[in-house]
């Protein structure tokens, strides 16, 4: 049976169009890039590059996989063998038992013989198509598996060089996209062996059937290439259209209120139709081909099945072959179009397939980042425990920068004394950030090294240094679980612990009217708390882990002036031990500035001065700084609840 | 968005403020905003409506109905043939009849040929209606989203009018080159091989039916079950992205707080369940399309069977057995083809209506057909009595009359939902107020001739959205026929010079797309040079409430400064600068005008006003001493 649709041209032929062939939702076809394009592998080294693919991917789910080439196999054997029980059923039943020659009940065996066929053949296409689907899911699967694994454990300079909807893309339609040309292979298999079986049946039969054949198969052949190859350029050009189109009109209702406040609304819809005209421009050329090349492909089998008849009468006469041989041969012909259809089907996914992989491959061989990595490399001369109470922290000549020659960071100096507020201040993009997040080892300095309690970061275990620093930060994320796993984050705490921390943080008010209080489930990052409340959750969190050292990039911003200052003037505990902690915090309101003992200004990529902030307002570039936050009256109102 | 909200907004088209009629004739109950793709009209009405908003489509069914006649004969011409060779050629009396059987086989590619032009000519017209239609529906469709109101009030519905003007004509396109294209050939080759049948004999015709019969069933209540399976893998889909997403955004969270074993856990879970629903929509595909070759193989045995043992009663000749054997084997694909296309049909269809649906929208803010002009210079303002709601029944505005002087700066504060920005919409009839009126320069805006509106008022909205141009394209689209010339004085005349020349291509440095090239400050000082070159008499602003580093807002105020000069100015302000500055406050609460009067009379009022203005003093100058 068809597997594809008639009104399908062989070069756009999405396998989508095929419902289920492709899985829902339709993804989107991933961008080939120019440089991926010229790249594309022709001819041999396409077909190459594809077995290497599809036997990698077999390697994977190696049974399913061999039974989908099986149930493929079969119904190729089931096809021809369906053709030649339609000739045996003329012979021994119609004919026969029309001339009173056989007695009726050649009718049942008929009928069982015809029904046993169907049957089977049904059997073989379930057979391929669902051990198929599950090659292509679970490799899929194994395919996500191993993405999700590598952005959990790459280094954050390649998040930086990756949008998020860039790694989506690679582990939803690449995975999909890269599968693509596994589905065909099967049925592609059963093609081959159906020509086979075909060649093989139609010379049993009468060798002027299997000339016909020779004639018409190759006809059939060439056709197809050549309209194939024709469309190719249209179809991607149309493929441009479309996106050109879904740009244009994105674009302008984006800014429908700008184009209604100008007038510009003929402009724009000139702009569209041009898109639009040149859409269904591009559609049309592809029309015309396809509206010849279908009839022909048709035409061709149905002129070959009355030459058949032709030759079959002569050949009945001569007695070479009887009225059924000549009878299964119009029925083997009627599929031959079939494999015409979609023997294009693999070679053309095969492309998109190869370009999809080569995106997730290219992902699975990032390396491990830098506090990934070693968690998997010996401790034994670690320090996996530093003295008790709030330790110092130095950063001594620290360098940093993502790219090669430009520094973020350069010979940074800086000494912050156990159990010291100090604040970091610095317009944007000197580096404050940055320096945080070196702290915690989120990227590892280039050069300098930083020590905590005279300790260097590199030497510290990961836990040890976990435990003991702890950074929030200036965005602050929260996961879409409920509020209490947000704040334990793994962790075993009962309901005391997490409300006492939230106190800590200003938090527990607001926690405690929320409709589930404590089992509040977040919104989408966290939209259903204000900015204030999501920073003093992420404080929290932060807290919880009753860390030595807290560094808040910038963590307050939203929280009420007065709030934060609760909050900054709690941090400082009441002066024991255990309580105590070395404090460094990211400040753009002079309040909080306020609240630091001492002050690190910072000024691209360098601290410049040190000291307390009368001391500093001597530094003419801290000074208008300051003044420009005191003028900078962006009246983002703070929340207190 | 919500789905609730979408609704709203569509209540909001569907609740016209003034008289506006939408001018279809056939109306179409269908919510353009719904995602639901199991809503829609029936496919007559559908049919109906589709005509009357593309008169193009009437010319494509009757060149469908010659397509499906002539693949139907096609597919007729085989059979008959070889019962023709059969019963007069091979087994006539005489023995074999070989000029028969030429003639016969002549005759046959004959057809055959003629019907291969034929059906050329035809797929090919119908593939000129399909892209006139799709070009028609797309064209107008996108004018239409341009003039309704909707389009300008909010931002949750872009997506979905993009999808309509894109993905649902698209798919709707898919469905023409494939879907219809099919149901025309297959319902064809159904009707006319089972008629042949008929011919041929009537007893094998009914056999045929009563065994097909169960298949269309069959195959919808397969296909329900595949269509719910994938519906819920699409949200194992979302649920995996989601995850990934999450973990991408928090991964610094994610590695600070090592958390990373139980994100993995989470991930690979989310994919395990993915798989799960993935292998259950499979199941259901794979056994979906093999039930033909079942039916096929049922279909064949009951015509060979019957067809053989009765023979004699039916009075059945050897070809007319093994016509009806070819025409039977060609019978179950087209009812597996359609069965196959039922599920996109559906989908079509759905965004079909939904299309439509939108441009019968009626046009809500309907332009006056001989509109009055303003007299250039500084307008004065007064708004009457003005009442508005985006939903019927919640009104944003209450009862609103505001008188301004020309040439007056004006702050409108208030808190969020207060309806300052409401206000700011209906003062440039972005919509127009269900009772009450606006007045600009002494004219009602209903009456004022559109391009006199928009050249005598301007609103400089929060982000000033930019085109994917330069800069200068960008300033250009601030009035008709500017130059560059004018570009430049506009600039000049806001002092953006210097800040023009340290862009990297000055003036014609690319803004990228949405203008993301640039930062927010520096789209408002487009959107300002913009607003400068049409001069308008009355300027409305849109302050942004995001930060602006230090540097650009002190341009910015300096060019704002300048814009105001010798205009009208009501600002929606976030700031306490624009509000101290301005020569009027209007306080809003809860959709009223509460206050009223400069700030230095309002601040120590001890009202709605004065607490704001502690907030704000309070948030940005307390430590300011330290």
């Amino acid at each position: 049976m068809s597997e594809r649709s008639p009104a399908d041209p062989p070069a756009t032929a999405e396998p989508s169009s095929e419902p289920g062939e492709a899985d829902a939702p339709p993804p989107e076809a991933p961008q080939v890039t120019a440089a991926e394009s010229e790249q594309r592998p022709g001819g041999m080294r396409l077909a190459r590059s594809g077995v290497r693919l599809v036997a990698r991917f077999a390697r994977m789910e190696p049974w399913p996989f061999s039974l989908a080439l099986f149930g493929g196999t079969a119904w190729a054997a089931t096809v021809v063998g369906s053709t030649v029980v339609i000739g045996l059923v003329n012979d021994k039943a119609i004919v026969p038992v029309l001339a009173g020659t056989t007695d009726r009940s050649a009718a049942i065996w008929a009928a069982l013989a015809l029904l046993a066929v169907g049957v089977l053949r049904g059997g073989s296409v379930v057979l391929r198509r669902w051990y198929g689907s599950v090659t292509e899911a679970r490799v899929q699967a194994e395919l996500r598996r191993r993405v999700a694994d590598r952005v959990l454990a790459m280094p954050l300079s390649e998040h930086r060089k990756r949008p998020t909807g860039q790694l989506l893309a690679v582990a939803d339609s690449d995975v999909t996209f890269s599968t693509w040309a596994l589905m065909p292979v099967p049925l592609t298999f059963g093609l081959v062996a159906l020509l086979v079986f075909s060649v093989i049946s139609l010379l049993i039969s009468d060798w002027t059937f299997a000339l016909i054949a020779a004639v018409l198969f190759p006809l059939l052949v060439g056709v197809s290439r050549w309209f194939s190859s024709r469309m190719v350029e249209p179809a991607t050009r149309s493929q441009e259209k479309v996106a050109r189109v879904s740009a244009i009109a994105h674009e302008s209702f984006e800014g429908a209120l700008v184009v209604k406040t100008l007038g510009r609304e003929s402009e724009e819809s000139d702009r569209f139709n041009g898109a639009a005209g040149a859409l269904r421009t591009q559609r049309l050329r592809l029309a015309r081909l396809s509206a010849s090349y279908h009839p022909l492909v048709d035409a061709l089998p149905l002129l070959g099945m009355v030459a058949l008849i032709a030759v079959g009468a002569f050949r009945v006469r001569s007695g070479a072959v009887t009225s059924g041989e000549v009878l299964a041969a119009v029925a083997l012909f009627g599929w031959l179009n079939f494999p015409i259809r979609v023997a294009g089907f693999l070679f053309e996914s095969l492309p998109r397939s190869l370009v999809s992989m080569g995106r997730i491959e290219s992902l699975l061989e990032v390396s491990d980042g830098a506090d990934a990595a070693q968690e998997h490399s010996a401790e034994g001369r670690r320090h996996d425990r530093l003295p008790p109470g709030p330790p110092s922290v130095r950063f001594d000549g620290v360098g940093f920068g993502f790219e090669p020659g430009v520094e973020v960071l350069s010979d940074v100096n800086l000494e912050v004394r156990p159990g010291e507020v100090m604040a970091l201040v610095g317009a944007t993009g000197s580096g404050k950030s940055t320096l945080s997040e070196l702290l915690v080892r989120l990227d590892e300095p280039t050069s300098g090294r930083i020590e905590l309690g005279g300790v260097a970061l590199d030497e510290l275990t990961p836990s040890e240094l976990r435990s003991t620093i702890a950074l929030v930060f200036q965005e602050s994320f929260l996961f879409a679980t409920s509020l209490r796993d947000n704040v334990a984050l793994g962790r075993h705490l009962d309901d005391a612990e997490v409300l006492e921390v939230l106190q800590r943080a200003r938090a527990r008010r607001f926690v405690e009217e929320l409709p589930d209080g404590l089992d509040t489930v977040m919104g989408e990052r966290g939209v259903t708390l204000s900015g204030g409340q999501r920073q003093r959750v992420a404080l929290a969190r932060a807290l919880v882990r009753r860390p030595r050292v807290l560094v808040l990039d910038d963590a307050t911003s939203a929280v009420d002036p007065v709030v934060e200052a609760e909050i900054l003037g709690g941090l400082r505990g009441d002066g024991s031990e255990d309580d105590a902690m070395t404090v460094l915090v990211v400040a753009h309101r002079l309040s909080t500035i306020a609240l630091a003992d001492r002050i690190a200004f910072l000024d691209d990529g360098r601290v410049v001065a040190v000291g307390t902030h009368d001391q500093l307002l001597e530094h003419p570039g801290y000074e208008a700084l300051v003044t420009a936050y005191e003028r900078d009256d962006v009246a983002g109102v703070g929340d207190r609840r | 968005m919500t789905s609730t909200d979408e609704r709203n907004n569509r209540t909001l088209a569907a609740e016209p403020a003034g008289d506006a009629d939408g001018g279809s004739t056939v109306a179409l109950d269908v919510d353009p905003f719904s995602e639901d793709p199991t809503e829609r009209p029936g496919a007559m009405q559908l049919l109906r409506a589709g005509i009357a908003a593309t008169p193009e489509l009437r010319a494509g069914l009757t060149t469908a109905i010659g397509l499906s006649v002539a693949n139907a004969a096609w597919r007729l011409v085989v059979p008959v043939a070889l019962q023709q060779v059969l019963d007069r050629g091979i087994n006539g009396p005489d023995g074999v009849d070989i000029s028969f059987v030429l003639w016969a086989c002549a005759a046959a590619a004959a057809v055959v040929l003629v019907l291969t032009v034929v059906v050329q000519r035809l797929t090919l017209a119908m593939a000129r209606v399909a892209e006139d239609v799709l070009y028609a529906l797309r064209t107008r469709a996108f004018a239409h989203v341009h003039r309704l109101s909707i389009a300008a009030h909010g931002e949750s519905k872009t997506g979905v009018l993009v999808s309509r003007v894109t993905s649902d004509i698209e798919t709707l396109a898919q469905f023409a080159t494939w879907g219809a294209v099919n149901w025309t050939v297959s319902s064809g080759v159904l009707l006319v091989s089972l008629i042949t049948m008929f011919i041929y004999s009537w007893q094998l015709g009914l056999l045929t039916v009563v065994v097909l019969a169960p298949v269309v069933p069959i195959m919808v209540f397969v296909q329900r079950r595949q269509l719910v399976a994938y519906d819920t893998l699409r949200n194992r889909v979302g649920d995996t992205l989601g995850r990934i997403a999450e973990t991408v955004s928090g991964v610094r969270v994610i590695r600070a707080y090592h958390h990373s074993e139980a994100a993995r856990g989470d991930l690979h879970g989310a994919i395990g369940d993915q798989l799960a629903a993935q292998l259950k929509a499979r199941f259901f595909f794979s056994i979906m399309f093999p039930m033909s070759d079942l039916f096929g193989g049922l279909l064949l045995a009951v015509v060979a069977g019957a067809g053989v043992y009765f023979a004699g009663a039916w009075g059945l000749s050897a070809g007319v057995i093994v016509a009806c054997l070819l025409l039977a084997n060609q019978l179950a694909q087209p009812i597996a083809e359609i069965g196959e296309v039922l599920d996109q049909t559906q989908t079509a269809l759905a965004g079909w209506g939904k299309i439509l649906g939108l441009l019968d929208q009626p046009v809500d803010v309907v332009e006056p057909v001989a509109g009055t002009t303003l007299s250039d210079g500084a307008l004065p303002v007064s708004v009457e009595h003005v009442t508005f709601s985006y939903l019927p029944g919640q009104p944003v505005l209450h009862d609103v009359s505001l008188d301004i002087a020309a040439g007056t700066s004006v702050a409108i504060v208030g808190e969020t939902g207060s309806g300052k920005t409401t206000m700011s919409k209906l003062l440039c009839r972005l919509a127009d107020p269900q009772l009450g009126r606006v007045m600009v320069g002494g004219v009602d805006l209903r009456d004022l001739d559109p391009d006199a509106r928009r050249r005598s008022i301007r609103l400089v909205p929060q982000d000033g959205f930019l085109f994917d141009d330069t800069v200068a394209a960008n300033v250009a689209l601030g009035r008709r026929g500017a130059t560059r010339q004018d570009v430049d004085e506009a600039f000049s005349m806001l002092g953006l010079t210097s800040w023009v020349s340290g862009l990297s291509d000055g003036a014609d440095t690319q803004v990228g797309e949405r203008g993301g090239g640039l930062s927010v400050g520096e789209r408002q000082l487009v959107a300002l040079a913009r607003a400068q070159l049409a001069d308008p008499g009355l300027l409305l602003l849109d302050e942004a409430t995001s930060n602006v580093d230090p540097e650009t807002e002190r341009v910015l105020g300096l060019a704002l400064t300048a814009l105001s000069e010798g205009r009208t100015t009501i600002s929606v302000a976030h700031r306490l600068s624009t509000a101290e500055a301005a020569q009027l406050v209007v306080v809003f609460d809860a959709g009223r005008i509460v206050e009223l009067g400069p700030h230095d009379e309002l601040a120590g009022a001890g009202g709605v006003y004065s607490r704001l203005y502690e907030s704000w003093i309070g948030n940005t100058r307390s430590g300011g001493g330290a």
